[in-house]
């Protein structure tokens, strides 16, 4: 193979191969953490009745609050 | 625990637009973003209904199914979020979305289109829970403040339930039974009509049909 055809073929792979190193375009999604984790810097409005990172106390705390949406429970029907 | 689901009892919203101010107030949302909104039919004739619409979470969310950059992801609690640093706000979920949820700010000229926003649930976004950088972007995290949906909870007629799904419908059920209609309520199937596993078949409450 001579010298011109050796370097032409080299050109062409290394043009080919030039998109392999390219990084991947945008963001990368990012993981979220739990919502009974709690908020960082104990969040002066977080509600009392549960400690961050206990995940029944705060499925707890979920249930009682929802408690709060149901009238019969805050002002129970008279007979 | 449940999915995290909304219900609103259209026998019981007055159209006050409480949830629609609780929540552009609690997240700061900006000027032509509606992430909640009270849709009227039949207004002013008998018969008039409201309902308060916002992004319903969907277990088999189109809008995740659409989205060319995969920005969106379910928590644990079945809440659908996005990620606003790899949203291209292109506009496919909004097409794909059935309740009109993914809202767009247009803030700059000629009408851009920025990053896709829509209801959290109150569960903020991917960002550290109750940071800044997660209110500029999401709203407030008031799932991880142990409590629920700013809607849900300041609705005064609580025609509009968020929370776990098991209560909410048990909430719902018990109401129904009580004043003996609106088991039709709309969108009942799709949130509560195939339950989770196992468990009995709670979905559908059962009452008199008006």
């Amino acid at each position: 193979m001579s010298m011109g055809k050796a370097a032409l073929l080299l050109s062409c792979a290394a043009f080919a191969l030039a998109a392999c190193g390219e990084k991947t375009a945008g963001a990368a999604k990012k993981s979220d953490a739990p919502a009974f984790q709690g908020s960082t810097g104990a969040s002066a409005y977080s509600a009392s009745g549960w400690k961050a990172g206990d995940q029944s106390a705060w499925e707890q705390q979920m249930r009682h609050r929802n408690q709060g949406q149901n009238e019969y429970s805050r002002a129970p029907m008279q007979p | 625990m449940a999915r995290m689901k909304f219900i609103c009892d259209a026998e019981r919203c007055i159209e006050c637009n409480g949830c629609v101010t609780a929540c552009k107030a609690e997240h700061d949302v900006p000027w032509g973003v509606n992430r909640r909104r009270v849709v009227t039919l039949n207004d002013g004739l008998p018969g008039e209904r409201s309902v308060s619409v916002a992004c319903m979470h969907c277990s088999d969310a189109p809008c995740m199914a659409v989205c060319p950059v995969d920005c969106f992801y379910r928590t644990d609690e079945g809440v659908v979020l996005h990620d606003k640093d790899v949203c291209i706000g292109c506009g496919y979920c909004s097409y794909a979305c059935p309740f009109g949820a993914p809202q767009f700010p247009s803030n700059g000229t000629f009408g851009l289109r920025g990053k896709m926003d829509k209801c959290t649930f109150c569960a903020g976004g991917p960002e550290a829970n109750g940071s800044e950088a997660e209110f500029e972007k999401y709203g407030r995290n008031r799932l991880a403040e142990g409590k629920l949906p700013a809607c849900a909870e300041m609705c005064s007629t609580k025609a509009l339930l968020g929370g776990d799904g098991d209560v909410v419908s048990e909430i719902f059920r018990n109401r129904v039974l009580v004043r003996g209609k609106g088991s039709e309520v709309w969108g009942w199937g799709t949130a509560y009509g195939k339950p989770s596993t196992g468990g009995s078949q709670q979905a559908k409450p059962e009452g008199k049909k008006s």
